[in-house]
Formats: structure tokens, sequence, C-alpha cells
């Protein structure tokens, strides 16, 4: 069988398959499908400084070919995360990435600092959450906020970082540098697009906070298209997330060019997506004689 | 908490009331486990999220599940034609359920339309101890009467166009119950104003009241944060709950009602 453990900033997953940040919670509830150890690594909730109560319901919104969600980063706060959640969580053998969120450069330094001296293996910087009224998104969304919030985490941590992008900008090969002149080593993208739905019966938004982010299938190809586009351009290894459902959605990431992929949407579906695409990759890189998952990443041949 | 992905297929299926249908599924290992007051999570062919189905009943010995829903949109419109012999993808059981302790207590079940359904496996036990309250919007919408009588339960009914039983609400028979019997415990299910009206009414009298909440779903196992209702921490903090975890049964006095 074909190698399936990759390395990302020295960090090595045993294999290409995490669960993306905020549908995994800090992974004990999905362990009762399946053990955690399955998986190449679980991108935590997006944790704050102090415990967060969120946004009033409802949160989420059902779309063509996905979903709207506007949580608001609803979290117990760092030090409960390090307390009550990371004890079980180093127990269960695979890479734990924390995703750090706040509503100013302090906020974000603070969570970086708090996790600094723990058992978290990656940080994900959280600049592109839509949900929330200050930080987040709008960090996400300038070259200039994006450099200065990648900076100041980079100068309270030794951990890798990871940044995660929002697709919600103009040229987000330009966001990506942004992230990569300011000492990130990884980047993930793409958080969820900026979306709404109307009841037409009340004439009211679905979700109580009007606009959301959609997630989901539908989002895929975006996704993809951005995953290649970043990888043409910055050095820096990619985690691909968005819409990634089936096999082939993964294998198609990583031929674009991404080291590994995040599956977020996908597990409300069918809480073993996962190990369904991480078998089917497997079978593929079988099918195409391909002995090392490695082989394939950035080998797409554009026209 | 065990969770499980079961392919359950449709042993039986019938329209109880226009737009209402009453399922059976083989389900032997979601049945095995299930307690009455949870839910489960129903995959939708073509959709992304599964949709959360309260369990109306099970039969632990014949490993079967039975599903009372109502058609609100398109996910529940597929369900309803499916046909027998077909199967769901189930995730469950969901949720924590009504966690019956006494059954020898006397308790009053109350009920508003779609509502109704998971009362009726936690009123089995307690027989002819359980008066089960029941509101639905007209006479030819009234589902699972006979079912609570099978279970011994007294029976009374209220309809908003006093098509059948009496003309008003369920909190008003509820009223007259508790005026003329003793009560030691109530569990409701239904629309949001009348949880609230039964919640009053019980925190009033001083009676021990559940209620099972609704809200808009996507994981169903407590990992996504979407469908919460504002409660009370026990230090009186408000907090955003989980339905799908800590709920969807809640101790009333714990609810925070305008939020």
């Amino acid at each position: 069988m074909a190698n399936m453990a990759v390395d990302i900033c020295g960090v090595s997953f045993k294999n290409p398959i995490i669960t993306a940040s905020g549908t995994y919670g800090f992974g004990r509830e999905f362990n009762e499908f399946f053990p955690l150890e399955r998986l190449g690594g679980i991108a935590c909730k997006a944790v704050t400084p102090e415990e967060k109560l969120g946004n009033p319901p409802p949160r989420v919104a059902e779309t063509p070919s996905g979903m709207l969600n506007a949580v608001g980063l609803q979290n117990p706060g760092v030090n409960r995360f390090i307390r009550e959640a990371l004890p079980w969580l180093k127990k269960q053998n695979t890479v734990i990435i924390a995703n750090v969120a706040g509503s100013s450069l302090e906020d974000y330094c603070q969570v970086a600092t708090a996790l600094e001296d723990t058992d978290v293996d990656f940080l994900e910087l959280n600049i592109s959450c839509p949900n929330v009224k200050e930080g987040g998104m709008q960090f996400g969304t300038s070259y200039e906020g994006v450099e200065a919030v990648t900076r100041a985490v980079r100068s309270h941590t030794t951990k890798p970082l990871m940044v995660k992008l929002s697709p919600n900008v103009t040229d987000i090969v330009d966001i990506a540098k942004a992230a990569e002149s300011a000492g990130a080593d990884c980047l993930s993208l793409i958080n969820t697009l900026l979306g709404m739905r109307i009841d037409v019966r009340t004439r009211r938004p679905i979700l109580h906070n009007n606009v959301g982010g959609l997630s989901g299938p539908a989002v895929f190809p975006v996704a993809l298209r951005m995953v290649w586009q970043v990888a043409s351009h910055v050095d820096l290894p990619i985690i691909g997330i968005g819409g990634v459902a089936k096999w082939q959605d993964a294998v198609e990431m990583m031929l674009a060019g991404a080291t590994a992929v995040q599956i977020g949407t996908a597990n409300f579906t069918h809480p073993d997506t996962p190990l369904k695409v991480l078998a089917g990759m497997e079978e593929y890189l079988e099918s195409q004689n391909v002995d090392d998952v490695n082989d394939i990443i950035g080998t797409v041949k554009p026209w | 908490m065990k969770y499980l992905e079961e392919q359950c297929p449709i042993l039986s299926k019938k329209e109880i009331a226009p737009g209402i249908y009453d399922v059976t599924l083989q389900a032997p290992q979601i049945a095995s486990l299930a307690s009455s007051g949870q839910f489960v999570n129903v995959l939708c062919e073509k959709f992304t999220l599964r949709r959360p189905i309260s369990i109306c009943g099970f039969d632990k010995e014949a490993g079967t599940l039975r599903l009372v829903f109502e058609v609100r949109g398109e996910g529940t419109k597929w369900m309803s034609q499916s046909a027998e012999g077909e199967s769901f993808s189930v995730v469950g059981p969901l949720g924590r359920g009504f966690d019956v302790k006494d059954p020898t207590q006397k308790a009053v079940f109350v009920g508003g339309g779609i509502g109704v359904p998971p009362l009726l496996e936690a009123a089995k036990p307690y027989g002819e101890n359980a008066t089960v309250i029941v509101g639905f919007r007209t006479a030819s919408a009234s589902i699972l009467l006979s079912d609570f009588e099978k279970n011994g339960n007294h029976v009374q009914l209220a309809t908003d166009d006093g098509s059948a039983g009496h003309h008003g609400f369920v909190t008003q028979l509820l009223q007259k119950h508790l005026d003329e019997n003793s009560c030691d415990v109530i569990y409701a299910c239904g629309p949001t104003p009348m949880l609230k009206a039964v919640a009053d009414e019980a925190e009033k009298r001083g009676i021990f009241c559940k209620v099972s909440m609704e809200q808009r779903m996507a994981c169903g196992v407590g990992a996504c944060m979407v469908c919460v209702c504002k409660t009370l921490t026990p230090r009186g903090d408000d907090r955003y709950a989980q339905v799908c975890k800590n709920g969807p049964v809640f101790n009333a006095k714990e609810v925070v009602w305008n939020g």
C-alpha cells in the first residue's frame, strides 16, 4: 500500500486527512463514531482569550449542496481548552491543530502565548471568520491586516504557524503573499464564503446574524481554484479546505498543490467521510501505481 | 455515549394525518441504545444536512424504531415519498431524553402538534399515572391518541378550531387538571410559546418540569454549535446550550425563554 504520511513544517501526519475547525468541536463527539487516531490530524474549534457566547440562533441554514453558519466563535476560552480538552486530545494519537481567534491583535497574541507550552502541535490562525463583528475576517481581507496579525502572532509562538485564509477577497494570491512575508509556515484555505438566505414568508433572513459562512460541496470548485492559484505563486505548504466530501475531491486538492486536506461540512452528512476519503485515495494511488501520496502533490497538468 | 450510523430498511409507512407520516424502521443497533425523548438524524437524498426527527417509539427486542414526522420541506418530503423496502441512513440515538426516573409518580404530559410523538414512549411506563394533554390545529390533524390510550394514559384533547375535544389551548386544560389533581412532574414538547406557558404554570405551582426544545441543527452530536438555546448555568449566568447534546430535553427552569 502507498505511503500516506505527509510532513508539514516538520510535523508528521500519518495521512493527509484532517478534520476542519468549527465542524468537529474538540474531537470528543465524533470519537464516538470512530477513533480519532485514524485521522491525520484534527483542527480544533477556534478559541479566544475568554469564553465567547456566540450569536443568537438560528445559526444555520441549508443551501443547495451546502449550508450557511453563523455561530460567532462560541467557545470556552483558551484556558479551559487547555485544561479540559487538550489532555484528552493528547491521548488520541493524532496531530492537534489549535485554531486561534480574537477580536484584536492582543487577543490573537494572548491565545498564542497561552498555547506555547502545551501539547498543541500546530497553530492555525483564524483571520477569516465571517460571523463576528470585530476581528476575524476584518484582519483577513486586506494585505496589511493579514501581515500585521501574522507578524504579531509569529513573535509570540515557536510552534508551526498556519494561516487560514478568507475567500472573501479580490486577490487570494496577494493575501497569501502577505501571510508568507509575515512569517507564516503554512497556509490553509479556504474559510467559508459569505452568504445569505431569506425566509420568503416572514421576510426575515434565516440566520439571526442575517449573513453567514457558506460551506459544503457547493464551495469546492472555488476552494480548489484558490488552492491552485496560491500553490502556483507561494512556496509555503498548503492545506486545502472547502467542500471536500469524497476521495476525488481530496485528490483534486492535492493535484492542485495541497499537501493535505481538511474535511468539514461533509462530516455532518456522513460522519465516516474522513475514513471513506482516505480509503478511496489509497485505492486511487494503487490504481495509478503511485507508492507515495506526496508524489501527486501539485502534479496537475494545466492547459 | 455511543453514536451509530445505521442503514435502516423501512418496514412500514403510513400517512396518519394530512402531511404526517408514521414510519417503522429496522434499526436494531440504534433501537438497542435508544431512550425516550432522544432523536435521530436522517439523511435525505441530495441534501447536505440530515433531518433531526424525534423518536416516537422503539422495540428493543424486535430491533425497530418508530418515527412520526411532518412534511415541512424538501427533505421530509423526500422521506415521505420513500417506500417500504427502501432504507434510510440514520445516525443516532442522539441527545439527552426525558430520563424518566419514577413512573409511580403522577405525571402530566403536554404536547402540541408534531411535538406530541416524542412523548409517547416516555408516557408508556407511567400507565394510568400519566395524564396526556395534547393539542392540534383541528380534529383531522390529531395523532397518536389511541397509542397513548394503549399505554393506559388518560388522554385529554384540545383543538384550535374546536372540531374535537376542548376548543382552545392545552394550557387551559393543564390549569384545570392541576387545580383538581396532584402532579409530581410535567413533560412537554411542542411550539415554544406553548412550552413557555407550560413552564410558567409549573414554576407557579412548584412542579418539576422538563421541556423538549427544537432548533435548526447540523452535526446533531454537539460538535458544531449551531443548534443552541439560551439557558442558565448553575451560577445563574447565560450560556448557549446545545439542543442536540445538552438537550433536546431540558429542565424548564434552566431555559431562558426570551433568549
